[in-house]
């Protein structure tokens, strides 16, 4: 065999790819759109790694936290800077006072000239924020004069929220606020302490296999649109003399140009999709397009599997088929189905993955390849049973309703072409409920409780360093939407002067406040409590016993003058028991009304409020930030939630999530496609069925059943091999095996559902097909 | 025109037009109980559109179409359906048994859509078989038996719900003289025993040779024979 | 075929002479077989007889060729009668018919009406074929067969012929 001959037959099919009129265009359109969706999803999953990492470089190239102990003297190159993160709404800001010291100070990354005080800089992202109609609230907590923008190199993504701000004698607050002095931006460590946790790896490995299974599945498909019309033109070219190998090799070309078209579509899809990206947030993160750069190598990987597929898939397709000069015979009583060789592939699957049983807790690791081998031999499993499994069913289905019998006489006759349809949608399926499973079952891992109370407070926030504290509670009290403020200040005294062995903790809070942590008979102001019911009591009552002397260290307190000071136990200590916080935490030690304090341990304490919100006042957590920006703009207001997600956690669900919608829509798609094309073949034999009398309803049932067994069936299967999975990973993860129905009948549901709009999509057409005008032969 | 007594279907003036194309312009037609017309006239004359009018599978721009009494042109789709269903029978040229089912499902088919039950829709049919000779057929597909075979079940399945016209959409189109001329016979005289009625869409004079009389559609015109002479 | 209704026919434009009748015939319909003045004089002769025509003038220098012959009233509801009586089918008929055709669009009649008529006796015939043949025995069978099939082509051509009746009325009245 020439490679002449190969090429001239090839390019002959490349040329019946698109000839054929009309109707050839829009079939090598079908395939080459399929290909191209399928394409995208590849080239964005190679992409998604690259775009991680530049996010990360960036991170670390801005990163203005030195971690070292070591501090820096100020110098002509030096720059302090203060974190002013804040949040509005449900977006975090990220936010830096500058302050340069000399002229050589660095520039942080995108920034060009620095903000002086009272100016700043802001990512675009911001400044639309900021110019919008109801930011008002965002306005007045950032008083300050917009003078530039912030460049891409300092930001992480096209939708982040950041500003860096220009201050005055910012080197004060160094101790107080989160900041340092610097002389250059970036920290090459940064990151790197953070390994993957083996199941959060795991997670990331299965959801891209459950995603992409599904689009190699497709695109299968897609290039077997069209199918029947195309064995017709090749039993054409059999008559004029193609010998039946270059017929192969011609419906190959086809197959081969459809799918190159199809690249090359998809390479324009996933550009033009990459400038659009600049303008979306997916689960709060953004990109910059240049961020989705396929690796070269994943890319070329790509470009050349896809058509190599294609040409595969379709000459797989043509090896039951022979095609004679005068017509396609299908084999006409196809080899039963073999079970066999259809169960190596899952229990293969099972084989790759039992090993790693038990490997998820802290020290173990998964070989990301068998993980990866045995998720894909399991869902490909799918791909291999389904069609015994549709075969072997349906060919024991009996007697039922016409539109019933109908269905059932079409998929006894072509099993097969039914259960490629729904392999996609089963795979998909299959890969999603072992996902949720997993997640719900290590849900609990990485969810973490919260213990703060939220019924008791909504929010805290820390009063600054040497600012009144009486006169800062006023300003919170005086907040619109605060309800009530509970002002804790904590000072930690030691045994003695020096290094001490046991420290107590003082509590100093007015009457109403102590009594958020501890249960008071009565309270006057100058009353000390010793606590007792804490875990610490041992201690408090060693150290809280009247006439004892502490010991406060000056360290840390810039507004102590570096002084020890002294305090001794009053006499009059009373009695109280203990009661957890509204961070859920129980006090021990002494709690001391503000009379019973003495004016010099004043300087010694760091006081926190807890602010009750009125849920009627929906803004009511930016009047708070802006308060607190306003007495200082480096304090940082905590919003309390019920439960605290890990982060990575969500974002793989999310993720999930989007990926399955984005699949299950393709898949449907597709079931559209080739269910149209079945019905325009079927144009006359419907119109005929309609003319002695059938009812449009039995015709669109039985559209329906014809769908939907094999559906059912394929949802059945897809939900047995996705509890296996799933119960097969949890197993790796170390965490009990428990199948959640809810999350298992959602994912079939959807996949149900994808199958009702396909029909329902497809009535119309059916119902205009199935006019008697389709008899006209004239 | 006037219409003799006893007349099973009959219509007048009809009128049709696809498009700027007119395919009936003023047609009438009659047919008795039991008689077997033929409607002949060359190609594009408007003798399918006649017969879809007929059949009540579409409905003409214009004119009426009376079947025992009532009229078809007012019915609603589902009424003229079930009048499908119940009173007429349909062989068409080809297209039209379904390649899924076996033979007898086929044959079986109308009585089911009526609402009958299988087993019993089945028993029908196979003895329609019978009568046709093609009861050997039974369990194959159509994709196996042969266009005259096909053709005859075809014919069974018209007749299974003893429907009272039997509309024939040229028959024997893809027949070769032996077979056509074979499901003729077998059609016509099974029409006759149950006294249906047949309209018989045809171009060839000797399909024709089979009915009672004739009627010629020219131009969307008919032309009734018997009556001229 | 009558030669007397073609020559009654041919009249019905106008009065002729015999010699103008023998020309027009053997024109028209006499591709192969010309007419002897003898039969055309001795046609005119029995019509003149029936009333069928009449003299319509002599010209001057006498002799019987010079005899002028017009349609009577009688002549034309003859000439009527004869195109609307169909043939009897039989094989070899097409030039009777074809005269019919061709005169009736000479005489502006309705062409399509001969064509339909005939159509319609022919299918008579074949139906008492068709119907012996279903009764009869093998040889029944296949001798109606073979007259079946004649009938066909004969209807064929009728069948042709209706489909090209205009380009044949601009061919025959040009």
């Amino acid at each position: 065999m020439s490679a002449r001959q190969w090429r001239r037959d090839l390019a002959m099919g490349t040329r019946f790819a698109f000839a054929g009129g009309r109707e050839g265009w829009i079939r090598a359109l079908l395939t080459a759109v399929g290909v191209g969706l399928g394409v995208v999803l590849l080239l964005l999953t190679t992409a998604i790694p690259n775009a991680l990492a530049e996010r990360h470089r960036r991170e670390q190239a801005r990163s203005d936290h030195t971690f070292s102990q070591q501090k820096i003297p100020k110098a002509d190159d030096t720059l302090i800077v203060l974190d002013a993160d804040t949040a509005f709404r449900d977006r975090d800001i990220r936010g830096r006072l500058l302050e340069a010291e000399g002229p050589k100070a660095p520039l942080p990354p995108g920034v060009s000239a620095f903000p002086g005080p009272g100016e700043m800089v802001v990512s675009p992202a911001l400044k639309e924020l900021l110019a919008s109609d109801d930011s008002r609230l965002l306005r007045e907590r950032l008083p300050y004069r917009v003078t530039g923008t912030v460049g891409e190199q300092g930001l992480v993504g096209s939708q982040e929220l950041a500003y860096f701000a220009g201050g005055k004698g910012l080197a004060d607050r160094l101790d107080s606020a989160s900041g340092a002095r610097i002389d250059s931006f970036g920290n090459p460590d940064l990151g790197r302490s953070d390994p993957w946790d083996p199941v959060l790896l795991l997670l990331v490995l299965v959801v891209f296999v459950v995603l992409l299974m599904p689009v190699a599945v497709f695109i299968a498909a897609a290039v077997r649109f069209g199918g029947e019309r195309r064995d017709r033109r090749l039993a054409a070219l059999r008559l004029v003399g193609s010998d039946s190998r270059m017929t192969r090799r011609i419906a190959a070309g086809e197959a081969l140009a459809g799918s190159v078209l199809g690249l090359v579509l998809g390479t324009g899809f996933f550009l033009l999709g990459r400038q659009l990206a600049a303008s979306f947030e997916v689960f709060r993160v953004s990109v910059f397009p240049s961020y989705l750069n396929p690796s070269p190598l994943l890319a070329a990987l790509v470009a050349v599997a896809v058509p190599t597929a294609a040409v595969l898939v379709t000459l797989l397709a043509l090896r039951g088929v022979v095609i004679e000069p005068l017509g396609v015979v299908r084999t006409a009583k196809p080899a039963r189905r073999r079970l066999w060789w259809r169960l190596l592939l899952p229990l293969g699957g099972l084989a790759l993955l039992f090993p790693m049983v038990g490997q998820g807790n802290d020290d173990g690791t998964f070989n990301q390849y068998l993980v990866v081998g045995g998720v894909m031999l399991l869902l490909v499993g799918v791909t291999a049973l389904l069609p015994w499994v549709v075969e072997a069913v349906v060919s024991r289905l009996g007697s039922g309703g016409i539109a019933w019998q109908l269905a059932v006489r079409r998929l006894q006759l072509s099993s097969g072409a039914a259960a490629r349809m729904v392999n996609g949608i089963a795979v998909a399926v299959a890969g999603a409920i072992a996902l949720q499973m997993l997640f719900a079952g290590v849900e609990d891992d990485y969810t973490a409780a919260s213990p703060y109370d939220v019924s008791r407070a909504q929010m805290s926030v820390d009063v600054a360093d040497g600012a009144d504290t009486a006169s800062t509670v006023a300003e919170y009290r005086d907040t619109e939407g605060v309800r009530e403020a509970t002002a804790l200040s904590d000072v930690h005294l030691g045994d003695r002067r020096g290094e001490a062995d046991t420290y107590v903790q003082i509590t100093v809070a007015d009457c109403a406040s102590l009594g958020e942590v501890a249960t008071l008979r009565s309270c006057r102001d100058g009353d000390v409590f010793a606590v007792r019911g804490s875990q610490y009591e041992s201690e408090t009552a060693h150290l809280a016993k009247p006439g004892t002397t502490l010991w406060a260290d000056p360290d840390g307190h810039p507004g102590s003058g570096g002084r020890w000071v002294s305090w001794t136990v009053p006499q009059d200590v009373r009695q109280a028991r203990s009661r957890e916080d509204p961070t859920g935490y129980e006090r021990g030690g002494l709690l001391i009304t503000p009379g019973a304090l003495p004016e010099k341990l004043g300087a010694f304490t760091a006081t926190r409020l807890f602010l009750s919100l009125d849920p009627s006042v929906p803004d009511a957590h930016e009047y708070v930030r802006n308060t607190a920006a306003r007495l200082d703009p480096t304090s940082q207001p905590m919003t309390w939630q019920v439960s605290e997600r890990n982060d990575r956690y969500d974002t793989i669900r999310t993720g999930l999530s989007v990926g399955a919608a984005c699949v299950l829509a393709l898949i449907g798609a597709s079931l559209l496609v080739s269910q149209l094309e079945q019905l325009r073949e079927r144009r006359k034999l419907l119109s005929s069925l309609v003319a002695f009398g059938t009812r449009r309803r039995t015709l669109s049932l039985s559209v329906l059943w014809q769908t939907a067994i094999p559906i059912g069936l394929g949802l059945l299967l897809a939900a047995a091999v996705g509890m296996t999975l799933g119960a097969v990973l949890l197993r790796m993860a170390n965490t009990s095996v428990r199948v959640v129905w809810p999350s298992v009948l959602s994912m079939t549901g959807i996949g149900a559902g994808v199958v009702l709009a396909v029909t329902l999509l497809s009535l119309p057409p059916l119902l205009k097909m199935a006019r008697p005008d389709g008899l006209r032969t004239e | 025109m006037t219409f003799p007594a006893g007349s099973l279907l009959t219509a007048r003036d009809l009128r049709k037009a696809y498009g700027p194309t007119t395919a009936l312009d003023g047609a009438e037609f009659s047919i008795h109980p039991g008689e077997v017309v033929a409607v002949m006239g060359p190609s594009g004359s408007g003798k399918s559109t006649l017969l879809h009018c007929l059949a009540g599978i579409i409905t003409p721009d214009s004119g009426s179409i009376t079947y025992d009494g009532r009229e078809v042109t007012s019915m609603s789709d589902a009424a003229r359906s079930a009048l499908r269903r119940s009173e007429f029978g349909f062989v068409f040229q080809f297209g039209q048994l379904v390649p899924e089912l076996t033979c007898v499902e086929n044959v079986a088919l109308p009585l089911r859509l009526s609402g009958s039950s299988r087993k019993e829709a089945e028993r029908t049919a196979l003895a329609w078989m019978e009568r046709l000779e093609v009861d050997e057929l039974r369990g194959k597909r159509p994709g196996e038996v042969s266009g005259g075979q096909g053709q005859r079940v075809a014919v069974a399945r018209a007749l299974v719900t003893n429907p009272r016209v039997v509309f024939a959409d040229e028959p024997t189109g893809a027949l070769d003289s032996l077979n056509g001329e074979r499901v003729m016979e077998l059609l016509t005289d099974a029409a006759r025993s149950a006294n249906a009625a047949v309209v018989l869409v045809t171009h060839e004079a000797r399909v024709a040779a089979y009915s009672d009389r004739e009627i010629v559609v020219r131009d969307g015109k008919s032309r009734d024979m018997e009556r001229v002479v | 075929m009558s030669i007397g209704h073609t020559l009654l026919g041919l009249l019905e434009s106008g009065p002729r002479h015999g010699y103008d009748l023998k020309r027009a015939f053997d024109e028209k319909f006499g591709h192969d077989r010309p007419l002897h003045y003898g039969q055309v004089y001795s046609t005119m002769s029995r019509l003149l007889k029936h009333g069928l025509v009449e003299v319509d003038g002599i010209e001057a220098g006498g002799g019987p060729e010079r005899k002028r012959y017009a349609i009577t009233e009688a002549g034309i509801t003859d000439v009527e009668r004869w195109l609307a009586t169909p043939e009897k089918p039989e094989p070899y008929l097409q030039s009777t018919l074809y005269t019919k055709v061709v005169l009736a669009l000479l005489t502006h009649r309705d062409a399509a009406d001969i064509l339909d008529t005939q159509r319609s006796e022919h299918l008579r015939s074949m139906r008492i074929l068709t119907d012996r043949k279903r009764k009869g025995d093998l040889a029944d069978q296949l001798v109606c067969d073979h007259a079946l099939f004649h009938l066909e082509a004969d209807l064929r051509w009728l069948e042709l012929t209706a489909a090209r009746l205009d380009k044949l009325r601009e061919a025959v009245t040009r």
